[in-house]
C-alpha cells in the first residue's frame, strides 16, 4: 500500500515529537524535517534517522516539494500564514499545529474527517485538544450554554512559542470550544506551574448546561469519549468522577504523554502531536484508498 | 507640600473582590473610589479579583461587569488614577484596551514569580497605551532571591516602570521581604513595589521592611478587605508610616472615614486570621483559595486544613482553583475507602 510522505516544518519540541509519532503510522512515511537552525537537536535527530533535513526553512522545502504530500507546521502563528499560502498553492495538504487558525478546527474524536476537503486544517491548541472532546461529550447529551476550560501545564513544557502566543492560545481555544465543542459561549484559561518534579498536564472543564438532570447520560457520554481519546493518547484519564452542582458540570482530567521526545509529564505537547498524527493518518488512508 | 516618600496603592476594589465573592456593586465602588480620591490616595485598583477577564466558573462570576465598575470608579476621581490587574492566561490584550477606554490609567501585569516571559506583549501594550505599567511577580516566596531578580529584569526589559514583589500567600517574614527588595534595589533601575497578605499577621511588619529596603509603591486594602486574611490595612498603614516619619501624602481622617463608613458597611465578614488563613500563610498557599477551599471542604466533607496543606505540598500556583476541588474529591474518596 502506498504511504503518504510527510514533511514537518519546525524542528523544535513539537516537530521533533511529531516525527516519532509519524514513524508509527501505517499510512504515513516520515520524509523531511525543516528547520532554520542547522544545529538544532530536531534536525540532527531527523538526519540521524535517515530523513532529509532542510535547514533553510520554507525556502528549502519549496525547492524539494516532490518529497512531501502532507506538511505539518509546528512553527509559530506569525510564520504560519506564509507557509500555508506557499504550500497550499502547490497543492499540498497542510496541518497546522500553531494557533494561527487559518483553516477549520479539527479535534479527532469530534470531527476527524469533517474538513478533509480543506487544504489547511488547524489543530486548535493543546488545551483545546485535551478539553474539547469533553465539552462535546456534554453538549451531545444536553445543550451547553457556556463552557470554560482551565489547562495547567508544567512550565518546562511551555516553550518560547507558547509563551509569546499566550493570548492566541486563549482566543483560539475559546473559539474552538464553541465551534467544535458545541458550547454557545466558550472561555479558556491557561496556567503554567513550575513545580519540580514537573506536574502532569491537568485540565478542568466546567460547563453550564441548559437544565439540571441527565447526570447518568452525561457521565456515560464522558466515559465513552475518554475511551475515544485514549485510542491515540493512552495516558488521557479522568480524575475522579464528573461533579454536578445545579446546572454546572465539572470534569477533571490529567494527560500523561507517551514520552517520545518529551518526558511523560508533557501531556499537553503529546496530545497535540498525537492528534495531528491521527488526523494525517486518517487523511492518508482515505487519499490512498481513493487513488488506488 | 513635601514630596511623598512612596505611593500607597489601595487594592480594596480588586483584592477585596475575592472576599466579596466578586459581588461589588456600582454604588459600593463609587463610594469607595470617592473616599480614596478625597483622602489623597493617588492609585487604586479595580478589577475582578483574578484580574481582567477573571469572571468565570473557575474563580466566580462578577455580579457587575468589571468594565462598568472601572468606569464608575474613574468617574469619581479628581486626582486618583484607576489601576487594573491583568494576568496573562486569564485576561487578554483586548480586555486591557477595553479597560483603558473606560478610564484605566495604570496596568499591573501579573505572572507567577518564575513566568514573567508570558507578559512581554501585555507590558508592551501598557506602555503603548500610555499607562503606568507594572510587572507584578506573584507568589514571590516560592523562588530564591536570584530568580526574583532575574524575572524582575525581564519585566524591566519589556518596559515595566515598576516591579512588584507580591507575597500572594502571606508566607513571607520580614527578612524575606528585606532580602528580595534589597536585591532588586541593587540590580534593577525601575521602581519597586510590595504587596502583602496578612495570613501570618506579618503584613504591616513586611510593609515596613519593604519601605525600609527601598520600595516606593506599597499596597493595602481598607479594613484589610482582600483575599485570605486580607492585605496590609491601608488606613492603619498610613498612620504607622507617618509615625515612622514618612510623608504618605494621605489625609488620615478621610482615609479612616472611607474605611469605616463605607467599606466596613458592605463587608460580608470581618477580616480575621481564621484557621484556614493561618494555614495558607504557614504552608504557602495562594490567598484567593480561601473561600473556594471552604466550599470544597463542605461539599466533600473533609477538613479544609488538609486540603490547604496538600495544595502547599503540591506547589499549587495562583489561578489553580480547580485543583482545590480535585484534591478535596481525592480526600473524600480515600476516606470512603477507609470507612468501607
Amino acid at each position: 500500500m502506498r504511504k503518504l510522505k510527510v514533511g514537518i516544518i519546525g524542528s523544535g519540541n513539537i516537530g521533533t515529537d511529531l516525527m516519532y509519532k509519524i514513524e508509527r503510522s501505517e499510512n504515513l512515511e516520515m520524509s523531511v524535517m525543516v528547520g532554520i537552525d542547522p544545529d538544532s537537536d530536531g534536525l540532527k535527530r531527523a538526519a540521524d534517522r535517515g530523513y532529509v533535513a532542510i535547514s533553510n526553512g520554507i525556502e528549502g522545502l519549496m525547492e524539494q516539494l516532490d518529497l512531501v504530500d502532507i506538511v505539518f507546521d509546528a512553527t509559530s502563528a506569525y510564520a504560519h500564514k506564509n507557509h500555508s499560502d506557499l504550500l497550499t498553492a502547490a497543492g499540498k495538504k497542510v496541518i497546522d499545529l500553531t494557533p494561527a487558525a487559518i483553516g477549520p478546527f479539527t479535534v479527532p474524536p469530534v470531527n476527524l474527517t469533517e474538513h478533509f476537503d480543506e487544504a489547511n486544517l488547524n489543530m486548535v491548541t493543546c488545551g483545546g485538544q485535551a478539553t474539547i472532546p469533553m465539552v462535546k461529550a456534554v453538549s451531545r447529551v444536553i445543550p451547553v450554554e457556556y463552557a470554560e476550560i482551565v489547562a495547567t501545564v508544567a512550565s518546562k513544557s511551555a516553550g518560547p512559542g507558547t509563551r509569546a502566543n499566550i493570548d492566541e492560545f486563549t482566543r483560539t481555544t475559546s473559539k474552538a470550544i464553541e465551534q467544535v465543542g458545541g458550547a454557545k459561549k466558550g472561555k479558556a484559561i491557561i496556567i503554567l506551574n513550575p513545580a519540580e518534579p514537573p506536574i502532569i498536564m491537568r485540565d478542568t472543564v466546567n460547563a453550564l448546561v441548559e437544565e439540571e438532570g441527565k447526570e447518568e447520560e452525561i457521565i456515560a457520554s464522558v466515559q465513552e469519549m475518554v475511551k475515544e481519546v485514549q485510542k491515540y493518547v493512552p495516558g488521557y484519564r479522568l480524575r475522579g468522577t464528573p461533579q454536578f452542582d445545579g446546572r454546572k458540570v465539572s470534569i477533571f482530567l490529567e494527560v500523561e504523554g507517551a514520552g517520545d521526545y518529551f518526558p511523560p509529564y508533557s501531556g499537553n505537547l503529546d496530545i497535540m502531536t498525537a492528534a495531528a498524527a491521527r488526523v494525517a493518518d486518517e487523511l492518508a488512508k482515505q487519499l490512498t484508498a481513493t487513488n488506488a | 507640600m513635601t514630596e511623598r516618600s512612596f505611593e500607597i496603592l489601595d487594592v480594596s476594589l480588586r483584592d477585596g473582590s475575592h472576599a466579596m465573592k466578586h459581588s461589588f456593586t456600582e454604588e459600593q465602588v463609587r463610594a469607595t473610589a470617592k473616599g480614596l480620591d478625597a483622602a489623597g490616595v493617588n492609585y487604586f485598583e479595580v478589577s475582578h479579583g483574578d484580574g481582567l477577564g477573571g469572571s468565570s466558573l473557575q474563580y466566580g462570576f462578577s455580579k457587575v461587569d468589571e468594565l462598568k465598575l472601572i468606569e464608575a470608579a474613574a468617574d469619581e476621581c479628581e486626582n486618583a488614577k484607576v489601576s487594573v490587574l491583568l494576568i496573562p492566561g486569564i485576561g487578554i490584550k483586548e480586555d486591557l484596551q477595553e479597560a483603558v477606554k473606560v478610564g484605566a490609567k495604570m496596568v499591573r501585569v501579573a505572572t507567577h514569580v518564575t513566568e514573567a516571559d508570558v507578559a512581554a506583549q501585555h507590558i508592551a501594550l501598557g506602555r503603548e497605551l500610555g499607562l503606568k505599567t507594572v510587572g507584578f511577580l506573584m507568589m514571590a516566596h516560592m523562588a530564591p532571591v536570584e530568580k526574583v531578580v532575574e524575572q524582575a529584569k525581564l519585566f524591566e526589559s519589556y518596559g515595566a516602570e515598576i516591579v512588584y514583589v507580591t507575597d500572594s500567600a502571606g508566607y513571607m517574614l520580614p527578612n524575606d521581604v528585606t532580602e528580595r527588595i534589597s536585591a532588586l534595589k541593587q540590580s534593577i533601575g525601575c521602581e519597586i513595589g510590595f504587596h502583602a497578605h496578612n495570613n501570618l499577621s506579618m503584613a504591616m511588619a513586611n510593609t515596613i521592611a519593604a519601605v525600609e529596603a527601598g520600595a516606593t509603591y506599597i499596597d493595602g486594602s481598607l479594613r484589610a478587605l482582600g483575599a485570605g486574611a486580607g492585605n496590609t490595612q491601608t488606613e492603619v498603614m498610613a498612620a504607622v508610616l507617618e509615625r515612622l516619619g514618612y510623608n504618605t501624602g494621605i489625609d488620615l481622617y478621610k482615609l479612616m472615614d472611607v474605611a469605616n463608613d463605607v467599606v466596613a458597611k458592605f463587608m460580608q465578614r470581618p477580616q480575621e486570621i481564621t484557621g484556614s488563613g493561618l494555614i495558607m500563610g504557614y504552608s504557602g498557599v495562594y490567598s484567593s483559595f480561601l473561600l473556594h477551599t471552604q466550599a470544597a471542604a463542605q461539599k466533600f466533607g473533609v477538613d479544609e486544613r488538609d486540603i490547604l496543606v496538600e495544595l502547599g505540598r503540591m506547589k499549587a500556583v495562583g489561578g489553580q482553583e480547580d485543583l482545590i476541588y480535585d484534591v478535596a474529591q481525592q480526600f473524600a474518596l480515600k476516606k470512603q475507602k477507609v470507612e468501607v
